[in-house]
Order: structure tokens, then sequence, then C-alpha cells
């Protein structure tokens, strides 16, 4: 019986939220990463080092794949019953895992924030944007299907290597799996990054208009700091998507959060409240995110702001 | 086009929510609100049932409580609503809702099946890949931008660095994002006329599905709350307090 983690390969291989979970499931045991994409040598290091045992790469399929990726994998846990199937929460393993679990009628969980390996799995996951905590078991026959929140875990090298790689190629999924990608492009901020910088300056309606979102930038430079956003302001059109924090966005852990303009509703509290210091600046004393700040400052945050930038720049 | 769109009656998320402390079931109160993120769906499918001289039919799973929420749904437009409405289905898990929406959605006929991400108060977010897979049909997932491309779909589906260009014919199931497009507001008209827009309920036995359940909840515990510090007022000084702040935690 082993562990599999399904792995959506990226230009720059497995990424980050798949090795932590990689890494959660190769301390349990046996541990085979399934792989969509091409897997080079270098990626298959990579899988080796953060525990994989075994890659099964999965190659072919044009289009959305997850309809084709869902029934190689049924075939695969049809012979090798494994006891859990892992995924890390991103936009493609979704799609995998809600299709796999509808074709071989297993239930997933979603928002996992811990799984603990014993009998009948326990799974953790986050409700009511992340202030209860409730634990699952699975009771009926089959794997596990589980959706883990990115940052769950710690991504960590264990030295091992691949022993067996088996390539499967993905079928004809018929209609199911007739949607065709005519193009992607890539739209990542640059500079300093969410998921790996250890100051995140973000900004909320408080600021008042797309054009204030410029502060957030100034005060950003100085710090080398990543910049984000809340919900309101991505749907508002303020700033791109790929800066949204929250449990529709990317769940950040950095040093320091300094949340600007930012009420704090529930929805982008599960994004950041793991940081390990939160600095708040609202204008409205009764903002839910002073109870979470370790540091709030009540004022008017295009007053503050541009002092702050102009102290961090001479610092 | 046919189109049906799945929407959500929740209790307001400005009040937290709370789970029967013997069955850890949520508590759903008779006056439920549509989901917010609801009306993007339903915005999205009046777009193209305008442009294709299509019909919309709301789809949703749960107590019907007073209605509230599906008749504020149907102020947006939409021509009726199918309501599957039945106490066995009570606490059912994504897996079993995504069985039940793609029953009705079979039963109604549809070209296209229209739904948020995710919902507000369960947010799993494997539903319409679900019900995709129930259905045999592409799941067009995470689309922030739609429109027809002759009798196809064309999407920008979001994707962790960027965005994919997706085309795609139908039948399908779509999920679109919130800030996919402006919601229309419901006018008073349609306000008048969603009190008389026919609405149907339907139990499981009608579809022929039934709860399946393959997991059990073992505890609910409050998740450790942070702790809030200090809050000062800005006096002009505020920017050195952060300044300070930072210095503490060795980020400068």
């Amino acid at each position: 019986m082993s562990v599999w983690v399904f792995i959506e390969g990226t230009d720059s291989g497995p990424g980050e939220s798949a090795l932590e979970v990689l890494s959660k499931a190769a301390s349990h045991g046996e541990t085979v990463a399934i792989y969509l994409g091409e897997a080079s040598e270098q990626v298959l290091a990579e899988l080796g080092r953060y525990g994989a045992s075994a890659v099964y790469v999965l190659t072919g399929g044009g289009g959305l794949p997850a309809a084709a990726v869902s029934i190689t994998l049924a075939g695969l846990i049809e012979q090798e019953s494994p006891e859990a199937v892992l995924f890390a929460q991103t936009y493609a393993s979704r799609d995998v895992a809600g299709r796999l679990a509808a074709r071989i009628n297993r239930p997933v969980i979603s928002n996992a924030v811990d799984v603990a390996f014993e009998s009948g799995y326990r799974v953790t996951s986050e409700l009511f944007g992340g202030t209860k905590l409730v634990e699952t078991s699975f009771t009926a026959q089959g794997p596990a299907l589980v959706l883990v929140r990115p940052k769950s875990f710690a991504a960590e090298p264990r030295g091992g290597t691949v022993g067996r790689v088996e390539e499967h190629r993905l079928p004809e999924a018929g209609h199911a799996g007739s949607a065709q990608v005519l193009g992607s492009k890539v739209e990542q901020s640059e500079g300093p990054q969410l998921s790996s910088a250890k100051v995140i300056i973000s900004g909320g309606r408080g600021l008042g208009g797309a054009e204030a979102y410029s502060l957030i930038e100034e005060v950003a430079e100085p710090l080398g700091a990543a910049t984000g956003a809340t919900r309101a302001i991505v749907d508002a059109g303020w700033v791109p998507y790929s800066k949204q924090v929250g449990q529709t966005g990317k769940t950040v852990k950095p040093e320091v959060y300094i949340a600007c303009g930012v009420s704090g509703a529930m929805q982008h509290l599960v994004g950041m409240k793991d940081s390990k210091r939160i600095v708040a600046i609202n204008k409205d004393p009764e903002a839910p995110i002073f109870s979470v700040a370790d540091l709030g400052i009540v004022g008017d945050v295009h007053n503050v702001l541009p002092k702050l930038a102009e102290v961090l720049r001479e610092h | 086009m046919r189109i049906v769109v799945c929407v959500k009656q929740i209790p307001d998320p400005a009040t937290p929510g709370k789970l029967d402390s013997e069955t850890n079931r949520l508590i759903r109160p008779a006056e439920q609100i549509l989901d917010d993120t609801d009306r993007y769906g339903i915005e999205v499918g009046l777009n193209l049932a305008e442009q294709t001289d299509g019909t919309v039919c709301l789809l949703s799973m749960g107590p019907s409580g007073t209605m509230q929420g599906i008749r504020q749904a149907l102020a947006m437009g939409a021509d009726q609503a199918v309501m599957v409405d039945d106490p066995s289905l009570e606490d059912s898990d994504a897996l079993t809702t995504a069985r039940v929406l793609a029953a009705a959605a079979r039963r109604q006929g549809f070209d296209l099946v229209v739904t948020g991400v995710e919902s507000t108060d369960g947010y799993s977010g494997v539903v319409p890949q679900m019900i995709a897979e129930f259905l045999e049909v592409p799941a067009l997932t995470f689309a922030r931008r739609v429109e027809m491309d002759g009798a196809d779909l064309r999407i920008e589906r979001q994707t962790a660095s960027g965005f994919d260009d997706v085309r795609s014919g139908t039948p399908a199931v779509l999920s679109v994002t919130a800030g996919a497009v402006e919601p229309r507001y419901p006018t008073f008209r349609g306000i008048m006329a969603a009190k008389n827009k026919p609405i149907e309920t339907m139990t499981a036995a009608d579809l022929g599905v039934a709860q399946t359940s393959g997991q059990r909840v073992v505890s609910v515990e409050p998740a450790p709350e942070r702790q809030g510090g200090e809050v000062v007022e800005d006096d002009g000084t505020g920017h050195l307090r952060i300044v300070e702040f930072l210095e503490s935690a060795k980020v400068i």
C-alpha cells in the first residue's frame, strides 16, 4: 500500500505546494508521485529528493487534461489500490480531484490543513473561513482523496532517489476531453513573489481607487516586499488576480504581513492569518483586521504610506 | 442555448455559521440569501442566453425556506427555477450535491451548466468538476472571461501563472470566477416579475438519486485564534511605529 501524490508539472518543475504535499506523504511511507507533464532527469531527481520512491509520468493529452487524467488514475487505482491520493489545492489539481472523485465514487476532502495517516485516515480541514477545524475520516472502501491547502506542510528534501519510473499515455476522453487550449498567457508579477517573500504588503478597498495602489508599490520597493490584494480590489479590476490573497487566491505565510485599507473579511483572513506578524493600517477602528494584527494603526493609508515609503527609502 | 445556472441559498455570511453541537450539521435558518458569488454565474448565463436567444433555468439544492435567495436570483432575469429540497439530502457532501445537480440538469435538458467556482459557505471547490464528470462533458473551470465564438464557447481560464485561452463546444459545464462580469442589479420590474416565475420543487426520489457517504465528521473544534496586539491612533507618527516594528522583526 502506498500514498500517491498528484503533481501538475509547470515550466519550472513540480512547484512548491506539490513538494510540500510530497514531503508529508513521504513521512508516512512509500510514496508515488503522479506527474502530469514532461519529466526531465532534473524533475525526477527533485521528486526523489522530496520523497517519491516511484514516479508515474502522465504524457500526451492536449487541451484541458483533467478528464483524461481521471480515466487513467481510476484505472491505476483499480489495479494498485493506493491508500490515498493527495493533491496540492491548485487549479489543475482541483479539476482532476473533482472528476476523479465522481468517476470512482469516492468523497474528496478540500481545504485540508493536516492529514493523519491512521486507519480510515483523519483529515483536518478548515471551515467558516478558517475559524473552525473539522476532523473527518473516510469510511467506505477505496483511497482517501484529499486536496491540501498550500503552506500546510514544509517542503523538506529527504535525500532519496526515484527507484521506478513508469510512463502512462493519457487516453482519448471523448467529448469530456474535447476542450482545446489555444494558448497560454503568463501574467506573473515580476519582483518578489507572494509565495516566498519575507514581507508582504497588501491593499484593499480602503485605498479608494486603482491609482492609489501605487502607494503599496512605493512601500514595497525599499522593503523588497511582495505586493498583494484583497478579492474586492481584484474583482474591481484594480490589480490582476495573481496578487489576490485569500480563500480564492493565494495562501501566504510571510515574516511580516502589512494590510493597508483591508477590512479583514473572512475570505481574506483565511489566506494570511498564519503570517508570523501582522501590521494593519485602517481608518475604521472597528475593522476586523485589527483583531488579528500585532500592530494596528488607526489612520488613513493616504497619509501613512507615503511617509512610510520615504523613511524606508532613507533607511 | 438552454442554460442551467446552479445557485445556492446560504445563511447570511455576515453572521458567523453555526453548527448543531450534536450532529455537527450547519444550522440553516429559514431566511437564507443568494450566495453573492452566484450572481456572476447568473450574469454570464443571462448574457449568453441574450446572445443565443436562449433560456436560463436556475437550479438549486437545499432547504427552500422562504425562497428569498431564489427570488433574488429570479429577479435578475432568469426564466424559471428548479429546487431540489429533500430532508434526506441534508448534510450532503460535494459528491452527493454534484450527483443531484447533474441529475436535475439532465432531467431539465441543457446545453450549458453554469456555476460559481465555489460556494461561500462550504467552499469545497470541486462541485463543478464533479457535475461535468457525471454529465460526461468538458469542465471549463475558473473562467474569468466568457464569450461565444460561433457555436462554441471561448473562455479565459485562470491559471496559477496567468490564463489559458480555451475553446469548447457544448454541452459543457462552465465555472466562473467572481469578477468575470459585473452582475446586474434586479430592477423593480424584475423583482415584481420574480414573484410569479415558476419554481418547480422536487425530491431525490424524483431524480432517482440518494445520498451516499464515504466520510464521517470526527470532531469540530474552534481554530486557535490569533491574539490582537496594540492598536494606536495615527497622530502623524504612525509610520514610525511601523518602522520600529519592522526593525524588531528584523526584516529591515
